[in-house]
């Protein structure tokens, strides 16, 4: 399993803050990952400025993704 | 080298007092931020700040990794707060010790400026005509100190790119 998390306006967009997603066969990346998400979701979310970390590191989405990684989805972090 | 990632709020002199690395430092730079009680579009109520457990933290410890790497310093300390927060109110609190200013100076201003680009923090501001998430801003990850609008723009590097 893929486990996927959600922040933010992400998070409202999806409609939850995480979700479970089975592993597809072969290669894959943070890309297939988030067509996944939109999918499971029904919503676009490449419209948006959008951010990814695997496994609580910022990554490109051509990052490959393994078995039991967490995937996180998110806009562009705004602390300090 | 500490971070904190809490709820509560936070005592600027007891945090550094309780800092042990720090003996032999010929300076201090402290940068506090604090909740603003405006934006450009409407008063401010209260600011709401989410974050992503775990991954904070993370990214916090390598964002100090970095300065200490960086700059002679002898210690660091950030502290960020989550959850709803009043005007006024500390959201982040970064100190720097070192034997000279110089460094303690610079190292403070490169914690605050990578850490407001990397470490993730989401502020939703609540206004009297509602919520809204704060978009990304350069002029405000930059420090600017002239005034600059608040457009939605991102750090171009870490972007979804189609």
């Amino acid at each position: 399993m893929i486990h996927v998390k959600f922040f933010a306006s992400v998070r409202e967009r999806v409609g939850m803050a995480e979700m479970q997603l089975p592993c597809p066969p072969g290669d894959f990346s943070v890309e297939e990952v988030l067509t996944m998400v939109e999918g499971q979701a029904g919503t676009e979310l490449r419209d948006v400025h959008l951010l990814a970390s695997l496994n609580q590191q910022h990554v490109p989405f051509t990052a490959p993704v393994q078995d039991d990684d967490e995937v996180a989805f998110f806009p562009p972090v705004t602390g300090g | 080298m500490i971070v904190k990632v809490q709820e509560e709020d936070f005592d600027v002199s007891a945090e550094c007092a309780g800092m042990t690395e720090s003996k032999g430092a010929g300076a201090l730079v402290t940068f506090i931020g604090t909740v603003r009680d405006y934006s450009d579009a409407s008063d401010i109520l209260s600011l709401d700040i989410e974050h992503y457990p775990g991954m904070t933290e993370k990214e916090l410890e390598r964002v100090s990794r970095e300065a200490a790497q960086q700059y002679d310093i002898l210690d660091s300390l950030i502290i960020h707060r989550y959850g709803v927060l009043q005007p006024e109110d500390k959201i982040v609190l970064v100190a720097v010790w070192s034997r000279h200013r110089a460094t303690a100076f610079d190292a403070c201003r490169f914690l605050i400026d990578v850490l407001k680009s990397s470490a993730p923090f989401w502020k939703k501001e609540i206004t009297p005509q509602g919520s809204r998430w704060v978009t990304d801003c350069p002029g405000c990850r930059a420090g600017s100190r002239e005034g600059h609008s608040h457009a939605p723009h991102a750090a171009p590097h870490l972007l979804h790119s189609r």
